[in-house]
């Protein structure tokens, strides 16, 4: 049988609540920054949590070619976060895309085989934007003068309120359009696909672009996730599914609480992360910069309930054991977890059950860490978000802190980074998630390169 | 020698039936399932009919575990239901020793319909006409009062592979993939890959997808992709005929039970039939528009055959993505031509989307599994609607009535917004 290849990682783009672009991203979390304040975006005065991590730099428009800006008007706020973090993850690859040749920062041709190069992209339940569809539902009122009971009228609606939407109004909320507008700006004609497992979407993308790399299928994959929970009916949801922190609305920057004995919810927030995997002689070659290599890769799915976490971590533990198997390496090697640590009560118990008993009596010696504190959840990109700074944590040595870790909750009993960075020179680390609603678990391995 | 994949296990609900048999008989005969629309009250938006599933009810198909799974969205119903099908059909039930962390899922599976009425509700409520903006806490006020937490989490697409998890106790890789019209052609065609490396078994694979809801309507209609012909609408879905003005949205699930193949025969199970190729591209030229030479569907096809080990002669009978949009079935039938070259004329081509309709995400599945069912029967499903030749449409569409042939190998083709191409080719198992 043909041997696998290998596939390292080559480049990280990240769009965060701390910054554009991982440098920017991993030195606030080093520095113990929060991204974490008020929302500013709506007015969400009604909401029971009214905190959330926004992503204030970056614009789109400076991430495409000059021809493409008009494209950018069909983007879901989701859709920009990955366009944004695409182009970070190619730039910090040194990877000359069709892209980064229109834009004039490399003169072309492209070295790039297009139809070598894939894309896989988590996207969650991409959300209208609101005020868009509002005014657009308003115009089909039966009595719009009324102060309530104004019975929208779904007769008016489709005879002439539903012109009020754009024509091409679909495409923005497509799942797909990540990878699409990704696909077209960057060139990436190889296999292309996206992964709508909530928080577990970004490693499960990850993990099936390391497969396609790894089978030959592909020689550089752009994947990972991006997803945005700022906007009014996401944080009506994760609201109603009561998986928020409602007691910090005044001191968003110690709100959520991974692991800590006061923990008591999550935080919405809007992000991206896409990571640039290639075929380890091709990186070789072109001399590129390899952050680590992606070495293992499972999947399962806590098989009790869609929406209750597993008290003993079944379905995660599953996929770590997987992961671990498939890596070759046992669970003595591990030198590091990157836990997802949602910061609600159940979820940081069972994400923590699953990683005591896969690392049993060594959990009190392996570090673990985790960003949500500083980042909050923004569903499908989370993930890639985590790689891309644990990938930089191997690369740099340091590993940053978890905010607002201040207390252990010994019913996690994990050894959380708490306080401030250290020093990590390790060989190996997993990387786990878990989708808070449907239950997929994903685990990542890495290794470093020497 | 690499691991073989086989099809042990088929179901399917869909607009011309709930079960393999009736909806198959119903294809040969050349029905449609397209009507008015009933699910919600269309009659005055530009598509006023669709291909809906009718009668269903999802007690029939789970029995004591129906409790469990009542809160379900329509969709994720439709998949349990097919999933249950096809896990019966494949007697996975009573394999002696089923290790579950090998078996997992992996679906094409859509968003859950939203909750149209409240959500419109709480829109309109919340909408300041005079500053001409949403007042967002007048919103949130009202949302929370209306709005469901289950029926807003069971919207999520992943929802549908965990249920399936759920109902049978499946620990093996789950995943969900949304690629548009693609989906469940991209979902088995991964499964596949999964099993193939030995990550799993059996996997549980297909699609699942509603979106005759208003806002899938109003999506749609604002891209004038649907058939607008309300007048006719038994006859809407015209795939490759010159007057052919749109597709015809439509619902269901398909799912498959693919498996390794000796643990197949060590069970004793019924072979269907072989998945020898899968291939997958992305067209990375426009959102709205298909590259005018059909560069990614060609790439598709051209990736699943050389997957398959085979060549383009080998292929007996292509299942088109054939949605009925002018654009789609021209450059599809461009694509066809430019890869078989001299063998395009000599395959036949058809489009069951004619009958069912497009069910989106769940589009692929069902196709594929009448692939499966034209390798079991040897007889192609045709196009119906078909009256009018297209000159830019020149390929053997099998017009009208279903075909007696020889067929060994078939091809299947999903091609989504945004330029997704998915191509898989299934073929009769044969000792090798």
């Amino acid at each position: 049988m043909k041997q696998k290849n290998r596939v390292v990682i080559t480049g990280l783009g990240v769009t965060t609540p701390l910054g554009v672009g991982i440098a920017e991203t991993f030195d606030a979390l080093v520095e113990k920054k929060c991204g974490i304040g008020r929302i500013t975006v709506f007015d969400a005065s009604r909401y029971t949590s009214q905190i959330a991590g926004e992503v204030r730099s970056g614009k789109v428009a400076d991430c495409v070619p000059k021809g493409y800006r008009k494209a950018t008007k069909v983007m879901a706020r989701d859709i920009e976060l990955a366009v944004m973090a695409a182009y970070h993850a190619v730039k910090d690859a040194g990877l000359k895309t069709k892209c980064i040749i229109d834009r004039g920062e490399a003169t072309g041709p492209s070295d790039i085989d297009s139809t070598r190069f894939g894309a896989n992209i988590g996207a969650g339940l991409i959300c209208a934007d609101l005020t868009e569809v509002s005014g657009a539902l308003a115009t089909a009122a039966e009595r719009p003068d009324a102060p309530k009971d104004r019975g929208f009228s779904l007769k008016k609606w489709g005879s002439e309120g539903m012109s009020n939407l754009t024509p091409l109004w679909l495409l923005k909320y497509l799942p797909n359009m990540l990878a699409c507008h990704v696909t077209i700006v960057h060139d990436c004609q190889a296999p292309s696909n996206t992964i709508t497992c909530g928080e577990a979407s970004s490693h499960l993308a990850i993990g099936e672009a390391f497969r396609t790399i790894e089978r030959g299928d592909a020689d550089l994959c752009i994947c990972g996730g991006a997803e945005s929970k700022l906007n009014q009916m996401s944080l009506m949801r994760q609201s109603l599914l009561n998986r928020l922190v409602t007691n910090s609305n005044e001191s968003p920057a110690t709100a959520c609480r991974p692991f800590d004995v006061s923990r008591s919810g999550t935080v919405v927030s809007e992000g991206g992360g896409l990571i640039i995997l290639e075929e380890y002689e091709r990186a070789k070659k072109r001399g590129a910069k390899i952050y680590a290599e992606l070495i293992g890769f499972g999947a399962a799915v806590n098989a009790s309930h869609w929406l209750t976490p597993q008290a003993d971590g079944r379905g995660l533990a599953l996929a770590m054991t997987k992961g671990l198997a498939d890596a070759g390496v046992s669970a003595s090697q591990v030198g590091l977890v990157n836990a997802f640590g949602a910061g609600t009560i159940e979820h940081d118990l069972s994400e923590s059950a699953a990683i005591r008993s896969v690392l049993g009596d060594r959990v009190g010696s392996v570090p673990v860490i985790t960003t949500r504190g500083s980042l909050g959840t923004n569903g499908a990109g989370t993930g890639a978000i985590d790689i891309a700074v644990l990938a930089m944590a191997m690369h740099r040595g340091v590993l940053p802190p978890s905010l607002n870790t201040d207390k252990i909750d010994p019913a996690c009993g994990l050894k959380v980074v708490q306080g401030d960075p250290i020093d990590w020179r390790g060989e190996v680390a997993v990387s786990v998630a878990t989708a808070m609603s449907g239950g997929q678990t994903a685990a990542l391995v890495i290794r470093r390169v020497h | 020698m690499s691991r073989r994949i086989v099809i042990t296990g088929i179901g399917w609900i869909t607009p011309l039936g709930h079960d393999i048999e009736t909806a198959w008989q119903a294809i040969l005969r050349g029905d449609s399932g397209i009507r008015k629309t009933t699910i919600f009250d269309a009659g005055t938006f530009p598509t006023q009919f669709s291909s809906e599933v009718k009668d269903f009810d999802l007690r029939k198909f789970l029995g004591g575990d129906f409790e469990k799974h009542k809160e379900v969205s329509r969709q994720a119903g439709f998949a349990l239901a097919a999933a249950r099908l096809a896990w019966d059909y494949s007697g996975l039930a009573n394999a002696a020793k089923l290790d579950k962390t090998h078996v997992g899922v992996y679906l094409g599976g859509g968003e859950g319909p939203m909750d149209f009425d409240h959500f419109a509700e709480a829109a309109v409520e919340g909408w300041d006409y005079e500053k001409n903006e949403l007042n967002t806490p007048r919103f949130a006020d009202i949302a929370y009062k209306i709005l469901s937490k289950i029926v807003e989490a069971e919207q999520d697409p992943n929802m549908a592979a965990s249920h399936i998890a759920q109902l049978f106790g499946l620990e093996g890789p789950n995943f969900n993939t949304l690629t548009a019209c693609a989906a469940s052609t991209q979902a088995i065609g991964e499964a596949t890959k999964i099993i193939r490396r030995g990550d799993a078994d059996v996997m549980i694979s297909g699609g699942c997808h509603s979106m005759i809801h208003p806002f899938g309507v109003t999506g749609f209609n604002r891209l004038t992709a649907l058939s607008t012909r309300n007048d006719s609408c038994i006859t809407a879905s015209r795939p490759f005929d010159r007057t052919r003005d749109g597709f015809v949205l439509g619902e269901g699930a398909g799912m498959l039970i693919l498996e390794e193949l000796s643990h197949a025969k060590a069970r004793g199970a019924k072979i269907l039939c072989e998945i020898v190729g899968y291939g997958s591209t992305a067209d990375a030229f426009r959102i709205t528009d298909i590259h005018e030479d059909g560069r990614g569907g060609i790439a598709a096809m051209r990736g699943a055959i050389k997957d398959a080990c085979l060549t383009t002669a080998d292929i007996n009978y292509i299942s088109a993505h054939g949605t009925g949009t002018a654009e789609n079935d021209k450059i599809e039938s461009l694509a066809i031509r430019t890869l078989f070259a001299e063998n395009a004329k000599n395959v036949p081509v058809s489009s069951v989307k004619s009958m069912l309709g497009h069910l989106i995400a769940a589009a692929g599945a069902c196709e594929l599994i009448t692939c499966v069912l034209a390798i079991r029967d040897q007889i192609l499903p045709p196009t119906i609607n078909y009256n009018t030749p297209d000159p830019l449409c020149d390929l053997d569409y099998i017009p009208n009535t279903p075909r007696k042939a020889k067929v060994k190998t078939c091809l299947s083709n999903s091609f989504g917004f945004g330029g997704q191409n998915d191509t898989l080719v299934v073929t009769a198992f044969e000792e090798k």
